[in-house]
């Protein structure tokens, strides 16, 4: 137990320090850049509990969400055609390599260009640009199948579907959540970017309007926020990826272990 | 187990065999013919897209013909300013990511060499990972103001994370086998950082700079984009804002071909310090 508390006292120390510090040396802060902690606090508050929930973080996740539900539903469809279709993987792979190196921004332009301004487009740009890790793991995972339990499965006379649902998918499982995690940071990345760049309200456009105005502990606040929101959302996928794959994990220990 | 393994690649072997004696060998010219697959079906692609403009199906005001896009992207190659901007953003691309693997590496390297000082920033660092490096934007605005110093720091900020955890990582997962058998043989902690700790880190750096490179381009561009500094970014808005729909997508196009050469590039490189690595795991193995 005291083993634990030193462990977790090791891993606080330095945040704990580092706001302590920040609060401190800032208290008499002048500079219009770096106000003190306690007003970035205080602004936090104003906006944040509850005032602005609805108003620009609730429209924020939601376009991140549906973004990267979209993306997700499409990689991994998209990514089991190729992954087990090579002439069609072979196919496609320049015009998928070409998209996928367009700047995450510059793919923000191309769906206000064919979309326009709204929600629609941020959610496509989220959802574009968010596809591309999960459908090159996706393939990559599926390619990665052992072709021993597929032999087995056509040995034993599974169908199509079932080899699909039961062999395919849960081996590159794995692979998709890597693929999917690194989506993750995509999505928000371009949620916020959108909303910046073309946006009348949400976490990103109530940043750049706070620094436009010159209100800057709310734009403090707004970077926390941010930074709170992508933590969160780090932490439910997670939890969500350890319970999905948890059979996986005791089914690989034990394979080591042979 | 691998018995079983054996037996089965046996058995493909032969089955192998078997098809090609029923079918004959694969013929030369069937391989030729796929090495093309993905020259045919991207032509066919674009003649597909070309086709359905051309007949109305998708709106030109919308989507313009790819023909005048390559026709665009062709007057702009042979354009000076178009050259400018490249270089703008491949400046702001270098410098900052220059930046970022001075002070990222160095710094991965110290704490990734010390269990206690890994285990104290591992808090800091999840936290802050999540977190878009574009949300600083507004702040660095106001610090460094509209310019190529703005691009260069929002760059290096946005490539020190990937770099900083990949050398942190790599230097953790070096082979304590190897670390030890250096210290049975006295070498000093100098001798071990350079002969087994840095070269052991050394593909996972190079991941991360592969990682960062790509980071940098999707900043670099996002920064003119969003604020106006110049370079191809900049010019992609100016497009797209003025309407000019063949050359905002023109332009698009060649950051999306900036992208893949230097994805190209980074993965040559990559290749080069993995194909090291095996060779060094094999020696120490013999």
């Amino acid at each position: 137990m005291t083993r634990r508390l030193r462990a977790i006292l090791l891993e606080l120390w330095l945040p704990v320090l580092g706001i302590a510090l920040w609060w401190v040396l800032s208290d008499d802060s002048t500079s219009p850049f770096f106000p003190p902690l306690r007003r970035i606090v205080e602004a936090f508050r104003d906006n944040w509990l509850f005032a602005r929930i609805d108003t620009d973080l609730v429209p924020s996740l939601t376009r991140f969400v549906e973004g990267f539900l979209i993306a997700t539903v499409v990689g991994v469809l998209l990514g089991l055609a190729l992954g087990l279709w090579p002439l069609a993987r072979r196919a496609l792979a320049p015009s998928i390599d070409f998209l996928r190196s367009i700047p995450a921004p510059a793919l923000i332009s191309v769906m206000i260009l064919l979309i326009g301004f709204g929600d629609g487009m941020k959610v496509a740009a989220i959802a574009l640009a968010s596809t591309f890790p999960i459908l090159l793991n996706t393939i990559d995972g599926v390619r990665g199948v052992e072709p021993q339990q597929l032999d087995m499965a056509r040995v034993y006379k599974l169908g199509y579907w079932h080899r699909i649902t039961r062999i395919v998918l849960p081996a590159a499982s794995p692979q998709i959540f890597a693929g999917m995690r690194v989506a993750l940071a995509v999505a928000l990345l371009v949620m916020a970017f959108s909303e910046m760049f073309a946006g009348t309200n949400g976490l990103g456009f109530f940043i750049v309007f706070a620094q436009e105005t010159y209100r800057i502990p709310d734009m403090w606040a707004g970077i926390v926020m941010l930074g709170i929101v992508g933590y969160a959302v780090n932490l439910c996928f997670l939890a969500f990826e350890r319970r999905i794959l948890r059979w996986h994990r005791g089914w690989r220990a034990t394979a080591q272990e042979r | 187990m691998t018995d079983l393994s054996t037996q089965a690649t046996t058995v493909e072997s032969h089955s192998r065999t078997i098809r090609w004696l029923r079918h004959g060998a694969p013929a030369a010219a069937g391989r030729g013919l796929s090495a093309l697959t993905p020259v045919l079906a991207t032509v066919a692609i674009v003649a597909g897209l070309q086709l359905l403009v051309a007949t109305g199906a998708i709106d030109e005001r919308v989507f313009p013909r790819p023909t005048s896009i390559g026709s665009e992207l062709w007057d702009h190659v042979q354009q000076g300013s178009f050259w400018e901007s490249v270089l703008r953003t491949l400046e702001g691309w270098a410098l900052g990511l220059g930046l970022a693997i001075v002070v990222a590496v160095p710094l991965g390297i110290a704490i990734g060499s010390s269990s206690s000082a890994y285990r104290s920033v591992r808090f800091v660092v999840d936290f802050v990972r999540p977190i878009p490096s574009i949300a600083l934007l507004p702040l660095f605005i106001l610090l460094f103001g509209i310019g190529m110093s703005l691009k260069t720091y929002i760059v290096a900020l946005g490539c020190f994370f990937p770099l900083f955890f990949q050398t942190m990582y790599g230097v953790q997962s070096v082979d304590p086998i190897t670390l030890e058998t250096a210290r049975a043989y006295r070498l000093g902690p100098v001798m071990r950082f350079v002969f087994v700790s840095l070269p052991g880190a050394t593909p996972m750096i190079a991941t991360g700079l592969r990682i960062s490179a790509s980071i940098a381009l999707l900043l670099a561009v996002g920064t003119e984009m969003v604020v106006g500094v110049p370079g191809i970014g900049y010019d992609i808005y100016r497009a797209q804002y003025a309407g000019e729909r063949p050359a905002a997508f023109a332009l698009i196009a060649a950051s999306g071909v900036l992208g893949i050469l230097m994805a190209i590039g980074f993965n040559r490189l990559e290749r080069v310090t993995l194909r090291w690595h095996p060779s060094q795991r094999r020696e120490s193995g013999e």
